[in-house]
């Protein structure tokens, strides 16, 4: 056992270090520092500074623009990026559809998809969820029906993340209704400018815009933008989602909130001290940062065992990398709240371009939208519920 | 010992139970928040009518005498609607204020206005640098002649934007931590040298930023000028935390509520997800923290009138400290069990989960308490001396 990394492995993470903090515009990891939204514009020109480099797309095949990274290379990248405040890649783009495309599509629909995809020349949007599917997805109803050489989409998605901003939705529909659920299931590429689609916002309950229901009224889509074999929807879905590994613990922005939490809580005052000199604050945070480092652990040691793994296989150690990411997000929101204390209150979002002062530090103005926000990613990308019973399925095999 | 209530408690129970049922509908509630107050003129005179608007003052003053079981009771329907009115800041905070601080003078001219509905208050008391420290207060009140002179900042004055009067604590004398040298003043919001600026809370409520520039302030609208306003304060800060914590309860019962209904109707791989047992047990577990939570708002509430200052700040404290954890519990749960549907503002549940988080926040979060408390010794046994 030896925890430290080779010559070659830090000299990647100071290069890494480096390009994210010259390349990527300041203003751009602010926001994200902050936890603003970032315009459609922001998430564009972030991968694109990315992919230059051939660094939006790592995970994919070293043809179609991936890396040939060590499982503790593309650690390092994540990390120092997430660290760096820097924008991830669309995950639509790069590790849902792009590896679905690389792996299941056919040459055309690669030559045509991929560079885009990974230049984010389209924006990709996921149509998984329905109103009556979230945990139960493969119960899923839209229909798409084989007419000719199109297929014919009725039907709603919901929870449809940043619809607003795609230019293409990658759907699961039901094109047999006569088979098992799982089986009747295929995976289609949709333009979001063919007649038939409405996108509706849902607001959430920060007041920020982020989701939205999709409707499908008779949308005629070209069978050629099926991916792989009709009915085989679920297992693409199934790959898909196993691809999204030890990315989804998201140490690094934790740790860069730890470290931004540190720093206003040194400015803050209590009485006539810093807040951090308050021991009951810093106490608490302590115990979330030894919850992080173990996490940080973890992950360090389900990467070195993706070394030995299949690739497209999923790792059930990737739930537990979620279960625990996913709280220790969610209590770096609170404890944000705990440092900007009574301005917390202030709504200061619909303030927005009136250029008005803001109210209280500058920093209290996102700090309870977060934390109403975060509450999310306990729910989303399979819900810790979900993901406990996959690891219960696993260890008790009844 | 007796936790029922009286028979007059009980009619009014009913009384505002049902008031918030016809007028409080969540649909209901988002016509108010778009009315140009941000809640409604109407359902105000409302309670001004069935008494809301008097019940804990003097019957002297044009009100019902209602004590803080009283004020319970009402709080507590009003967290299950998620009442935007501002009833906390003029009825529990204003008023209760002016019981404890104002002139007889004072108390004979405005209380009556209160109670009609014709007269709003707020609390103008946090400051940039307060945080939850009720000593701590920057602004000050400089003599001249009869006139008090003030000069200073507050912040986050709940319905501060639509009080016909603010109450302002400032510094006839000392530093600005000391306990002593508080005093507190009436300042007419369109007076000379006050400027405010509105704005919604996260919860969809109403605060302002008050700023204060050479405001004159004249002797009859001084309602504590010897420096030794914070006990009064203090005491009023406490029946005010009582009174939220009747209001979370409201709203954490809310929470529970809807979160079993949909437990029962969302269906999902073929069954109510109810039938799922980690389920059922989260939902039990939420049932233990509103019980908790309840109990202790009825601590508080017994507690809330008691004149000693450390037996009442121990209960309160607790109380407190119970509400916030039980709250974020209920709350995080109501939205996880919800699934996507509890992120939305189209749904209610989201919106309790914002008052109850806003609520911690106010006059001290659990943290802030739990400190509180320790110092004070706790509530059980007694430390021996080394
Ligand atoms: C902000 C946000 C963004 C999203 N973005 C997208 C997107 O871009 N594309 C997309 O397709 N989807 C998206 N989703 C949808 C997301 O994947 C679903 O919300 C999730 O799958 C849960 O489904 P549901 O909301 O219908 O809740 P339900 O499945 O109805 O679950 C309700 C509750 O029941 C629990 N539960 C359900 N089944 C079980 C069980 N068997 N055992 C124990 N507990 C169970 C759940 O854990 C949850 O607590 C997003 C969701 C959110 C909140």
């Amino acid at each position: 056992m030896d925890l430290a990394f080779t010559p070659e492995e830090i000299a990647f993470r100071e290069e890494a270090r480096r390009f994210f903090h010259s390349e990527i515009p300041q203003a751009i990891r602010d926001k994200v520092a902050e936890g603003e939204g970032l315009t459609r514009d922001d998430m564009i020109t972030s991968q694109r500074i990315l992919n230059a480099r051939g660094w939006a797309t790592p995970n994919w095949p070293v043809q179609w623009g991936g890396q040939d990274w060590s499982p503790v290379q593309v650690y390092m990248y994540q990390d120092e990026m997430q660290q760096a405040n820097v924008p991830p890649p669309i995950g639509f783009n790069v590790t849902m559809v792009g590896p679905v495309i690389a792996q299941f599509g056919n040459e055309q629909q690669k030559q045509y998809f991929l560079p885009k995809t990974a230049n984010a020349d389209i924006f990709w949007c996921q149509g998984f969820s329905e109103p009556g599917s979230g945990s139960d997805l493969a119960s899923l109803r839209t229909r798409a029906e084989h007419k000719g050489d199109k297929y014919v989409i009725n039907g709603q998605k919901i929870w449809t993340t940043l619809a607003q901003y795609a230019d293409w939705i990658f759907c699961l529909v039901r094109t047999d209704l006569a088979a098992k659920k799982q089986e009747g299931i295929s995976f289609i590429l949709v333009d979001m400018k063919t007649p038939g689609i409405t996108v509706r916002p849902i607001v959430t309950i920060d007041g920020g815009r982020e989701v939205n229901e999709v409707f499908f009224d008779n949308v005629e889509v070209p069978d050629e933008n099926l991916i792989g074999q009709e009915n085989k929807g679920w297992d693409y879905a199934k790959f898909l989602l196993g691809n999204e590994r030890t990315g989804i613990a998201r140490v690094g922005a934790s740790k860069a909130k730890v470290a931004r939490i540190k720093e206003l809580a040194s400015m803050e005052r209590v009485g006539d001290r810093p807040l951090i000199d308050d021991p009951r604050f810093r106490e608490k945070l302590a115990a979330v940062e030894v919850e992080l480092k173990a996490l940080e652990m973890t992950q360090l040691r389900v990467v070195a065992d993706e070394r030995q793994r299949e690739k497209g296989k999923q790792n059930p150690a990737s739930s537990i990398l979620k279960l625990k990411g996913s709280v220790i997000q969610q209590q770096l929101t609170e404890l944000l709240m705990d440092v900007v204390g009574p301005y917390v209150l202030p709504y200061q979002r619909d303030f927005d371009g009136r250029n008005e002062p803001v109210i209280g530090p500058d920093y209290a103005t996102e700090a309870a939208p977060m934390y109403f926000n975060y509450r999310k990613v306990s729910i989303y990308g399979g819900s810790n519920e979900i993901q406990r019973n996959i690891v219960a399925k696993a260890i008790l095999g009844l | 010992m007796d936790f029922d209530l009286t028979d007059e408690q009980r009619l009014l129970k009913d009384s505002v139970d049902r008031l918030i049922a016809d007028q409080y509908q969540f649909e209901q509630r988002k016509k108010y928040i778009a009315e140009p107050d941000g809640w409604s003129q109407a359902v105000w005179q409302q309670y001004a009518e069935i008494g809301l608007l008097g019940l804990p003052f003097a019957e002297a003053h044009g009100g019902f005498g209602g004590g803080p079981v009283e004020t319970m009771i009402v709080m507590e329907a009003f967290g299950r609607g998620l009442v935007l009115e501002p009833y906390f800041a003029t009825v529990i905070l204003g008023g209760g204020l002016l019981r404890r601080a104002g002139t007889p003078t004072q108390q004979q001219a405005l209380l009556p206005q209160v109670a009609q509905g014709k007269l709003k208050l707020a609390f103008a008391h946090v400051e940039r640098q307060s945080r939850y420290d009720l000593a701590d207060v920057a602004t000050t009140a400089r003599q001249d002649g009869a006139v008090w002179v003030l000069d200073g900042a507050k912040s986050v004055v709940l319905h501060g934007d639509c009080a016909d009067r603010l109450l302002v604590t400032a510094r006839v004398s000392g530093d600005r931590r000391d306990r002593m040298g508080i005093g507190l003043f009436m300042v007419d919001p369109a007076a000379a040298g006050v400027s405010r600026r509105g704005y919604p809370t996260q919860d969809g409520l109403r605060a302002a930023e008050v700023a204060l520039s050479d405001v004159r302030v004249p002797q009859d609208d001084t309602l504590d000028d010897s420096g030794g306003a914070l006990p009064a304060i203090e005491h009023v800060v406490d029946e005010a935390i009582a009174a939220l914590c009747a209001e979370a309860v409201g709203a954490m019962q809310e929470m529970h509520e809807t979160t079993l209904e949909y437990l029962k109707t969302r269906q999902q791989f073929g069954r109510p997800i109810g039938q799922f047992q980690v389920l059922q047990h989260r939902s039990v577990d939420m049932l233990v923290a509103l019980e908790q939570a309840r109990s202790m708002a009825m601590f508080a509430a017994v507690t809330a009138a008691e004149q000693n200052a450390t037996e009442r700040r121990r209960a309160i404290a607790a109380a407190k400290v119970q509400i916030g954890r039980s709250g974020r519990h209920i709350g995080q749960e109501a939205i996880q069990l919800h699934g996507g549907i509890g992120m939305t503002m189209e749904y209610k549940v989201g919106h309790h989960f914002k008052r109850m988080t806003m609520i911690d926040k106010l006059f001290g979060d659990a943290d802030a308490h739990l400190e509180t408390l320790a110092r004070l010794g706790g509530l059980f046994g007694k430390a021996q001396a080394a």
